[in-house]
C-alpha cells in the first residue's frame, strides 16, 4: 500500500521536486507492465478488505447504491436483482455494466498516465524555468550590485573631476599670477637694472670727474723722445676739412668695396649668363632636331616657338652689355621654355625607354621569373583546355559512333555536322543537273538534225532523181510545160544573183539560230555546192545555238560582220561546247 | 719635424713679431727678443713689474709691456734699445692695454670700463673716449687699420662709434638694435661690422661702416643665443655658433643663412657625406682613422650654473677660406671640420683629452691642435699625424701659435715654450702615410 501509493503518485515527489534523480527513478519504476501488476494487486487487496461492502444481508441496498452510482456515471444499464431476495443478480446487465465500468477505469488509467507523463514534463520544465529563472534572479542581483558600483566609481570620479577643475582653475589662477608677477619683476628688473646701470654711470661720471679733478700726477706718460708717425707724415690739426675729407674718404672707401663686389658680381653674373647662354644653346641643339620627327604636327609650332627663341636670344645677346631688366627677363623666360620643353622632352623619352625596356624585357630570353612563371602558368592552362576540349570531341565522336541512342538525335547530330557540306554537294549536283540537261538537250538537236540531214538527203536525192528524170524528158517534146512549172517552186535559188544568195545565206542563218523555222532549203536544184556548204554550216551551228541560247543575241550581232569571222568565232565555240560543257556557261556569261 | 730646445716663459706670453722676424717673450719682469732663425737673444730689457700683457708694434719696432696690477705700460724700441716709454694710468687703474694699428698709439682701457684712453707715443698727447662698453670684445679694429669700433653704453642704450684711426675723429655714432651688446667685429674687407646681442637674445646685426643697418639675423628666440661669431677671411661668410650646439653660416650678398652645421653626438655615413671622420686618439695607436658611424662623448652641463658649457664657442677659418674648424663645449674632446665648398662636414677629430687651442696654419689648410698632454697634433686634409715634443721634463702643450709663414709652430707649455719647425717634405710624407690609412 504504501509502496502503491507512493507509486501511484510521483506527482507528490515532483511537487516535493528536490532533484531531479528522483523523479528520474519513479519514471524508470513506472513500466507499464510494472504498473498494471500493481494495479491489480491494489485492486485485489481493495477487494479483500472492502469485502465487507455487499453482504447477503443487504444486496439490495447494495444494488441499489450501485444503481445510484452508475446512474450519475450515466451509465443506463440498471442492475437488478432476479430475484426479490436479491441473492442471485441479472448477469448480463452486471456484465455490461462491469465491462463498461472497466473501460471507463482503463480510459481513466490511460488519462491518467497522459497526464502524469505531462505532469512530469510540465514540472521538469517549470524546474527548468525555476532554475532559469533564479540565475536570472542572480544575474539580476550582480548586474544591480555591478552597476551601483559604478554609480559609485561615477561619482567618486566626477567628484574627481570637480576637484582636479577647481585645481585646474587654482593652477590657472596661478598660472596667471606667476604670469603677472614675471612680468611685473621683468619689469622691475628690467627698471632696477637700469636704474643701477644709470647710478652705475652716474658713480663712473663722479669718479672720472674726482681723478680728472685731482690732476693725477702719477698719470703721466713718460717717453724719451717722441716718435715720428708710421707713415712718415706731420700729424694734421682738426679742422673741419679733415673732417670732410674723413667723410670723403670713408665713402670713397665704401664705394670702392661697393665697386668691387658689383664688379664680381657681375662677372659671376656674366660667368652665368654665359652658362646660360651655353645651356639654351645645348638644349635647343638637343632639341631642334628631335623635335620635328617626334612631334610632328605640333612641329611648326615649335619651330615658330624656336625662332623666336632665337629673335629673344639675339636681342638678350645685344641687351647683354646694357643689362637692362628687360633683357634679363626675356633671357630668363626664354631659359625657363626651354628648360620646360627640355623637362618634356626628357620626361617622353623617359617613359619611351621605360617603354622599350619593359618590351625588351618581355622580349628578351632572360625573362624575368614572374613573368615566366606567369607564362608558364597560362600555357599549362591552355594546354589543359585543349586536352580538355579534345576529349570531348573524342567522346562525342565515340558517343556517336557507338551511338546507343535513337536515330533521329543521331541524324541530326550527324546533319550538324555534314549540313555544310550537303549543301555544297546539293549545289554540285543542281549544276551537274544543268549540265546534264544541256547535254541532252544538244544530243536531242544532234539526233533531230541528223534526222533532218537524212531527210534532206533523202530529199536531194529524190530531187536528183527528179531532175535527171526531168531532164532526161525535157528532151523529150513536152519539156516547156515542165519547166516551167520547177522555176514556179524554186525561184529564189534558181534566179537570185550572187550577192543575193549571201544575203539569202544570212537569212537563212538567222533562221537556223531561231530556231523555230529551222528548214532545209526545199530546192537544191541550181547548184549542189552551195547547198552543202549551207548544210554544214548548219550543222556547225546547231550545237552551238542550243548551248548558248542567251547569247543569241551577241551572236547576231556580231554575225552582221563577216561570213569568214562568224565562220571562226562558231568553229572555236564549238570546240569549246563539245570539250568544256560544263564551263561552257560560266564562259559564255563572263562573254556577255 | 724638428723641435728647438725649451726656453723660459712666464704668463704664455711669447709672441713673434708681425714680420716674422723676431720672437719676444717675457719671463717674469724681463722681456726677452730673439731672433727667430737663430734663436740668439738680440735683446734683453728689464720692465718695472712681472708683465702681464706682451703684443709687438704692427710695424714689427715696438713692443708693449703691460703690468695690469700697477696701472703701468712700458714701451720697448727694438731699434733704439735705450729708448723707453712709460705709461702710467694712476689710481684709474688698467684692466686692457692695446696698440692702435699705425703703432704709435696706445689705447687703454681703465678700470670698471670708465674711459678708453689713447696715448700718442708721437705728441704725447692723450684723449679719451668716454662710457665704453664691458663686454666680450666692446673694441674693434679693421684689417687695414683704417677705422676702429668701439661699442658703448649710454642711458641704458648701446652705441657704436666708429673713429678713424689716423686722428682719432670719430667717424660714426649710432644706436644698435641691440638689448645688451656682446661683441663686434669688422669683416676683413673692413666695410661691415657683425654686432651681436648677449647670449640671452639670438641676434646678429650687419652695419655698413657709415652706420647703415644692412641686416638683422635671428634664428630662434626664447632660448640662449650667440655664443661666437667669425668672418672668414674671404669677407664672404659669416660663421656664427651658438648654444643650440649649431654654427650657421650667413652669406655676404643677401646676409641669409646658407648653410647649418649640427655637431650630433653619433655621426653616420649620411651626416659626413662619404668623407672620412678622424679620430685621433692617445695611446696605444697614435692616430687612428674611424669610419662612421662613430660615438663622440658628451658631457652633460650644469643647467643652475652661469655660462654653460654647451654650444660652439671657437671656430675658425682657415686662411684660404676653404675650411672651418669648430669646437662644441660639450663635446670639448673633438674638434670638427667643415668643408665651406661642400658645405658638409670633412672631419671630426676626436682626442681623449678636451681641445684646448687649436689654430690654422697662416699659409696651408693645416689645423694644429693641442690638449694639454705632451703631444701635438696635426690635420690637414691628406690626413692627419700626432706629433711627440721630445723634450725633457713632460713638456704639456697648453697653447700653440703659428708663424705668419707657416713655417714653424710656437709651442707654450706653462712656463716654457718651444719651437716646432715644419720640414715641408716630411710632412708631406708623414700625410701620405695616413693617407694610405684613408
Amino acid at each position: 500500500w504504501e509502496r502503491g501509493g507512493r507509486l501511484r503518485h510521483p506527482w507528490v515527489f515532483f511537487s516535493n521536486g528536490e532533484n531531479n534523480e528522483i523523479s528520474r527513478m519513479s519514471h524508470v519504476m513506472m513500466s507499464p507492465s510494472r504498473q498494471s501488476n500493481l494495479e491489480l494487486a491494489y485492486s485485489l487487496s481493495t477487494y479483500s478488505v472492502i469485502g465487507a461492502f455487499c453482504t447477503e444481508d443487504n444486496v439490495p441496498q447494495c444494488l441499489l447504491h450501485i444503481n445510484q452510482e452508475l446512474a450519475s456515471l450515466g451509465l443506463p444499464v440498471c442492475i437488478e436483482a432476479s430475484s426479490p431476495e436479491g441473492a442471485n443478480l441479472n448477469a448480463v446487465p452486471v456484465l455490461n455494466a462491469v465491462y463498461e465500468l472497466l473501460q471507463i477505469h482503463r480510459r481513466d488509467m490511460c488519462t491518467l498516465e497522459e497526464m502524469e507523463k505531462e505532469q512530469m514534463k510540465k514540472s521538469s520544465s517549470l524546474d527548468l524555468i525555476q532554475m532559469t529563472n533564479s540565475r536570472l534572479k542572480d544575474q539580476l542581483e550582480l548586474s544591480i550590485r555591478e552597476k551601483s558600483g559604478l554609480y559609485e566609481t561615477e561619482r567618486q570620479l566626477q567628484l574627481k573631476l570637480k576637484t582636479l577643475q577647481r585645481c585646474l582653475k587654482g593652477e590657472k589662477d596661478e598660472v596667471q599670477k606667476l604670469q603677472s608677477i614675471i612680468a611685473s619683476r621683468a619689469s622691475q628688473y628690467s627698471h632696477d637694472a637700469k636704474r643701477k646701470e644709470r647710478e652705475a654711470a652716474k658713480l663712473k661720471e663722479r669718479l672720472s670727474q674726482l681723478l680728472i679733478d685731482r690732476k693725477d700726477k702719477k698719470l703721466a706718460i713718460d717717453v724719451l723722445n717722441n716718435l715720428g708717425r708710421s707713415d712718415g707724415k706731420r700729424s694734421q690739426w682738426r679742422t673741419t676739412k679733415a673732417t670732410a675729407s674723413h667723410e670723403g674718404e670713408m665713402y670713397k672707401f665704401l664705394l670702392c668695396d661697393y665697386e668691387e663686389s658689383q664688379k664680381s658680381l657681375v662677372l659671376e653674373n656674366a660667368e652665368l649668363k654665359k652658362v646660360l647662354q651655353q645651356m639654351k644653346k645645348e638644349m635647343m641643339h638637343i632639341l631642334s632636331p628631335c623635335q620635328p620627327s617626334s612631334r610632328g604636327a605640333t612641329a611648326d609650332e615649335e619651330l615658330a616657338e624656336s625662332d623666336e627663341d632665337e629673335k629673344t636670344r639675339d636681342s638678350s645677346r645685344d641687351t647683354l652689355d646694357q643689362s637692362c631688366e628687360h633683357a634679363r627677363e626675356q633671357l630668363t623666360n626664354s631659359i625657363r621654355l626651354q628648360w620646360r620643353k627640355l623637362r618634356n622632352h626628357v620626361e617622353k623619352l623617359d617613359n619611351q625607354a621605360s617603354q622599350v625596356l619593359h618590351q625588351m624585357e618581355s622580349n628578351k630570353d632572360m625573362i624575368p621569373f614572374e613573368t615566366h612563371q606567369d607564362e608558364m602558368e597560362r600555357m599549362r592552362h591552355e594546354v589543359q583546355q585543349c586536352k580538355e576540349f579534345i576529349h570531348a570531341q573524342q567522346q562525342l565522336l565515340q558517343q556517336q559512333l557507338s551511338t546507343s541512342f535513337d536515330d533521329e538525335t543521331a541524324a541530326l547530330l550527324y546533319d550538324c555536322y555534314t549540313l555544310e557540306e550537303k549543301e555544297r554537294l546539293k549545289e554540285e549536283w543542281r549544276l551537274f543537273e544543268e549540265q546534264k540537261r544541256n547535254f541532252e538537250k544538244e544530243r536531242r538537236n544532234f539526233t533531230e538534225a541528223a534526222i533532218r540531214l537524212g531527210r534532206e538527203k533523202q530529199a536531194f536525192e529524190e530531187d536528183r532523181a527528179a531532175w535527171f528524170k526531168n531532164h532526161f524528158l525535157n528532151m523529150t517534146p513536152f519539156t516547156n510545160r515542165r519547166r516551167c512549172s520547177s522555176s514556179d517552186g524554186q525561184s529564189s535559188l534558181s534566179i537570185i544573183s550572187e550577192p543575193e544568195i549571201r544575203m539569202s545565206v544570212k537569212a537563212h542563218k538567222a533562221k537556223a539560230s531561231t530556231y523555230t523555222t529551222f528548214s532545209t532549203p526545199k530546192s537544191s536544184r541550181s547548184t549542189a555546192a552551195p547547198s552543202t556548204t549551207d548544210l554544214y554550216r548548219t550543222l556547225r551551228l546547231i550545237p552551238d545555238c542550243s548551248s548558248s541560247m542567251h547569247s543569241n543575241q551577241v551572236w547576231q550581232e556580231s554575225s552582221t560582220n563577216g561570213d569568214e569571222d562568224i565562220r571562226i568565232k562558231s568553229k572555236s565555240r564549238g570546240l569549246h561546247c563539245s570539250d568544256l560543257d560544263i564551263f561552257a556557261l560560266g564562259e559564255d556569261d563572263s562573254l556577255t | 719635424m724638428n723641435f728647438s730646445e725649451l726656453f723660459k716663459q712666464s704668463n704664455q706670453l711669447c709672441k713673434v713679431s708681425p714680420d716674422g722676424k723676431y720672437l719676444a717673450t717675457c719671463v717674469q719682469y724681463r722681456l726677452v727678443v730673439r731672433d727667430v732663425s737663430t734663436l740668439q737673444i738680440l735683446h734683453l730689457y728689464t720692465c718695472l713689474d712681472q708683465v702681464s700683457h706682451m703684443e709687438w708694434s704692427s710695424d714689427s719696432l715696438f713692443i708693449l709691456c703691460a703690468m695690469y696690477k700697477r696701472g703701468l705700460i712700458q714701451v720697448w724700441s727694438l731699434e733704439q734699445p735705450d729708448w723707453h716709454c712709460k705709461i702710467d694710468e694712476g689710481s684709474i687703474g688698467l684692466v686692457s692695454s692695446r696698440w692702435s694699428p699705425d703703432g704709435r698709439h696706445i689705447l687703454n682701457t681703465t678700470e670698471f670700463h670708465l674711459r678708453v684712453t689713447v696715448w700718442s707715443l708721437c705728441t704725447k698727447a692723450v684723449s679719451y673716449m668716454k662710457y665704453p662698453k664691458a663686454c666680450q670684445k666692446g673694441i674693434d679694429f679693421s684689417k687695414d687699420g683704417g677705422y676702429m669700433a668701439l661699442a658703448e653704453r649710454r642711458d641704458c642704450k648701446d652705441y657704436v662709434s666708429i673713429f678713424v684711426c689716423e686722428d682719432w675723429h670719430l667717424l660714426r655714432n649710432f644706436e644698435t638694435e641691440t638689448q645688451d651688446l656682446s661683441g663686434l667685429e669688422w669683416s676683413p674687407n673692413g666695410c661691415v661690422l657683425a654686432v651681436w646681442d648677449s647670449c640671452l637674445e639670438y641676434k646678429v646685426l650687419l652695419y655698413s661702416l657709415d652706420g647703415r643697418l644692412l641686416s638683422t639675423y635671428s634664428a630662434y628666440e626664447w632660448s640662449l643665443g650667440v655664443k661666437c661669431v667669425s668672418w672668414s677671411p674671404s669677407s664672404q661668410f659669416l660663421a656664427i655658433g651658438s648654444y643650440d650646439e649649431k654654427v650657421r653660416i650667413l652669406n655676404h650678398i643677401t646676409w641669409g643663412k646658407i648653410a647649418q652645421f649640427e655637431h650630433p653626438a653619433s655621426i653616420d655615413n649620411t651626416k659626413a657625406e662619404g668623407n672620412f671622420v678622424l679620430s685621433v686618439p692617445e695611446l696605444p695607436h697614435p692616430d687612428e682613422i674611424c669610419a662612421p658611424p662613430i660615438q663622440i662623448p658628451v658631457v652633460k652641463p650644469d643647467p643652475d650654473r652661469a655660462n654653460p658649457k654647451i654650444g660652439v664657442s671657437v671656430l675658425a677659418f682657415s686662411s684660404d677660406s676653404r675650411y672651418l674648424a669648430s669646437r662644441n663645449d660639450n663635446m670639448a674632446t673633438a674638434v670638427w671640420v667643415w668643408d665651406m665648398q661642400k658645405m658638409s662636414l670633412e672631419a671630426v677629430l676626436e682626442q681623449t683629452a678636451a681641445v684646448r687651442c687649436f689654430q690654422w696654419d697662416p699659409r696651408h689648410p693645416r689645423l694644429a691642435l693641442c690638449t694639454g698632454n705632451s703631444k701635438l697634433y696635426l690635420w690637414s686634409p691628406r690626413g692627419c699625424v700626432s706629433v711627440q715634443v721630445p723634450a725633457e721634463g713632460g713638456f704639456q702643450v697648453q697653447s700653440l701659435s703659428w708663424h705668419c709663414s707657416g713655417d714653424f709652430l710656437i709651442l707654450l707649455g706653462k712656463d716654457q715654450l718651444c719651437l716646432c719647425y715644419m720640414d715641408a717634405e716630411q710632412e708631406e710624407n708623414t700625410s701620405c702615410r695616413h693617407c694610405e690609412n684613408v
